[in-house]
């Protein structure tokens, strides 16, 4: 018993000081819901094409995804768009091709454009690389129980503008109650209907930021769904095997242990 | 093997006696598989199985990764984006290998907290503790460098952090850091000579874990209650122990699918929670993350570390001895690694003569308090050095060398141990005593 506690403290205490390396100083953020949270959480292919849509018209102003290939935009598990439609995505972006020395039309099998703006990070990895808020008192367990992450952090951030603005060392710095510091340099990036979804659907500035934010956690971990599936099959398999295990080794050691209570008598 | 008699591989057929003859391998593997082992481990004893199998596992991932990794520092972190987008299952392979770490370190921990209880480390395995000291400390270093291989925010200021450690010794610290890194700063050689290094780490604690094996075949396995095999007849020794085939191995591998069971869900549903989002961001020498810290299992030494800033008065007090030479950065590093020293050394700190910490009265209670500390740093550790954490972090710390240096020498002398069975024979027939119907069928129970 002792030991099963042991073990059990382990487990908590390990988990919760690997969250809490995470801690830092954070801002407020929103537990959104997302319907990729939990084992059995899977993207939604509509929010995706969506997001995909914010991204192209607000955030490509400024950021680039250099490690996302334009053709993954038609795999399944993804935004899941046609080939043709892949295609013409492509075709609306410009990539600087080494061999040439020169900007040319991409084609799917490149990557997105990188950042114009030199202060403008890279989007790929973000919703991965924001994932390390979560609380309370840097424990994780936001993170854990309520499947907080960083589509939560960039989904707040883009929702957290206050409106007020002060200028610092030449730079316009925008407050902002989820951003680390309270004070960001980027331009509130959407407001209340700028972006017009083709299937009318809402696009007020908590809806676009919430499909924005599911967009890129899909290019941060394009191979969630497949990786939730080969969890799933990995603990199923692993759970019947266990069982047999557990049967086989009891056959084997009864005789043992019943000539030991024998002895014992 | 083991000084436990027990029945020999024979060749029976022409072609077994030719080969025996000749190379005795079927006979090592046979003698290897049926070592005679005592018959009451309990669950604790089952690490050894876990160890092997992460080892392995992370061998056969690595080597995959190895395939589609380029240790360069422009391009080492889109490879493994690479690894997690391209390559057909380089994602699971990925995590798994990630989250293959953390499972390493879990099993060892318990393997080490395991003996330092049962006092496995005591005469005649002090070969076998040294040993396995030796395979935790190359599975440190194998772990760090594996870690700057993404070439990630805290790969990289982690690694500034670590090799700056050497740059504290004194006189010579700062030319042994440029020749750890090969240059005088963290770069394209570090990366290159880290990925050599990560490669070639894993065989040698596959090697010393050959050792460590023959070590304690050798001496016969440790049990719950300390108490040795009865050596002078076979037939005693039968009554004390089992065949490791097939008695222990069904055991080890139903632990084994319990653990990995837990794994596959940790690396399906949240491969990254127990990693750091920093390393997310590409590294950056020109951006320093808020709190540089280390992955979870490195923390408790971590924190060690960190416990011995300049305000204390060892530190100062040593400072002054040595006329300045041991700084208090110096110092630091040294309670770092004394930490694991003094682990060590615990076969020859430990005075008492009672093997197992179940008939030690006292020693449980220290024992208990030090399994505590041992997660107080790990907590500490990951925490920013400031406020209260320093000095929970120096206590930790305290209570750590305390135990090896102070605690287990002389509990020997003043503790009262409590009886012990005379015979394995006899803890295992009173571990089954009291249990299941007097029908006949032996209750199932853990051998606990």
């Amino acid at each position: 018993m002792l030991k099963k506690l042991t073990i059990a403290m382990a487990l908590t205490l390990g988990l919760a000081a690997s969250g809490a390396m995470a801690a830092g100083k954070t801002g407020e953020v929103t537990d959104y819901d997302f319907s990729f949270e939990g084992p059995f959480g899977t993207f939604d292919q509509q929010q995706l094409q969506r997001g995909l849509k914010v991204y192209t018209e607000s955030c490509a102003a400024c950021h680039g995804m250099k490690f996302v290939p334009i053709r993954t935009l038609g795999d399944e598990g993804g935004p899941n768009l046609p080939d043709d439609q892949v295609r013409a995505y492509a075709a609306m972006l410009e990539v600087y091709d080494e061999s040439i020395r020169d900007f040319r039309t991409a084609t799917p099998t490149d990557h997105f454009p990188e950042s114009n703006l030199e202060n403008a990070p890279d989007l790929s990895l973000m919703a991965k690389a924001r994932a390390g808020f979560s609380g309370p008192y840097g424990s994780g367990i936001n993170q854990l129980v309520r499947g907080m992450g960083g589509p939560e952090y960039i989904a707040s951030l883009l929702n957290g503008y206050t409106g007020e603005i002060r200028e610092e060392a030449g730079a316009v710095l925008y407050e902002n109650k989820a951003f680390p510091g309270g004070w960001i340099s980027m331009a509130p990036p959407l407001e209340d209907g700028w972006i017009e979804f083709d299937d009318g659907h809402a696009n007020d500035l908590e809806s676009m930021s919430k499909d924005v934010a599911a967009f890129l956690m899909w290019t941060a971990e394009p191979k969630m769904m497949a990786r939730k599936q080969a969890g799933l099959t990995g603990v199923l398999f692993l759970t019947v095997l266990a069982v047999l295990l557990y049967l086989t080794n009891k056959r084997l050691w009864a005789p043992i242990k019943a000539r030991a209570k024998q002895r014992k008598d | 093997m083991s000084g436990i008699p027990h029945d020999h591989y024979e060749p029976t057929s022409a072609r077994e006696k030719w080969l025996h003859r000749r190379l005795p391998i079927v006979g090592l593997l046979y003698d290897t598989l049926m070592i005679p082992t005592p018959k009451n481990l309990n669950w604790m004893w089952i690490w050894g199985i876990v160890l092997t199998f992460t080892l392995v596992l992370q061998i056969a991932t690595g080597v995959v990764l190895a395939m589609h990794y380029v240790p360069h520092v422009d391009r080492a972190f889109a490879s493994v984006e690479h690894i997690m987008r391209n390559v057909n299952g380089g994602h699971m392979i990925r995590y798994v290998h990630m989250n293959g770490a953390s499972l390493f370190f879990a099993a060892v921990y318990a393997h080490i907290f395991r003996g330092l209880y049962y006092g496995s480390y005591k005469a005649p395995r002090e070969v076998t503790w040294i040993i396995g000291m030796l395979i935790y400390l190359l599975m440190m270093g194998t772990a760090f460098m594996g870690y700057v291989l993404p070439w990630g925010q805290m790969s990289f200021h982690g690694t500034a952090v670590i090799t700056g450690l050497f740059g504290a010794i004194p006189f010579v610290g700062e030319s042994v850091q440029t020749w750890l890194l090969g240059a005088s700063a963290v770069g394209q050689p570090a990366l290159n000579r880290f990925f050599s290094l990560h490669y070639l780490l894993p065989f040698v604690i596959a090697g010393l874990v050959i050792v460590h094996i023959w070590a304690f075949h050798t001496t016969g396995n440790n049990n719950p209650t300390g108490v040795e095999v009865r050596r002078t007849s076979k037939e005693e020794a039968e009554r004390d122990t089992l065949p490791f085939w097939p008695y222990f191995v069904i055991k080890d591998l139903f632990a084994l699918a319990i653990i990995l069971l837990v794994f596959f869900a940790i690396v399906g549903f949240m491969p990254n929670y127990l990693g750091h989002p920093d390393n997310y961001i590409e590294a950056n020498p020109l951006a320093t993350p808020a709190h540089i810290v280390p992955e979870w299992y490195f923390l408790p030494f971590y924190a060690i570390l960190r416990a011995f800033d300049g305000d204390v008065w060892v530190v100062i007090a040593v400072e002054w001895i040595t006329f300045g030479i041991v700084d208090a950065k110096f110092f630091g590093v040294l309670a770092m690694f004394g930490a694991l020293v003094v682990m060590a050394l615990a076969p020859w700190l430990d005075t008492s003569s009672v093997r197992s910490g179940r008939y030690r009265p006292a020693f449980k209670w220290f024992f208990a308090v030090l399994v505590i500390d041992f997660f107080v740093l790990m907590w500490a550790g990951a925490m920013p050095a400031e406020g209260i954490y320093p000095t929970i972090a120096l206590i930790g710390s305290a209570y750590w060398f305390a135990y090896f240096l102070v605690i287990l020498p002389l509990l020997g002398i003043f503790e009262k141990p409590l009886s012990q069975p005379a015979t394995i024979e006899d803890d295992f027939n009173a571990m089954y005593a009291n249990k299941g119907s007097t029908s006949g069928a032996p209750a199932m129970s853990p051998a606990e």
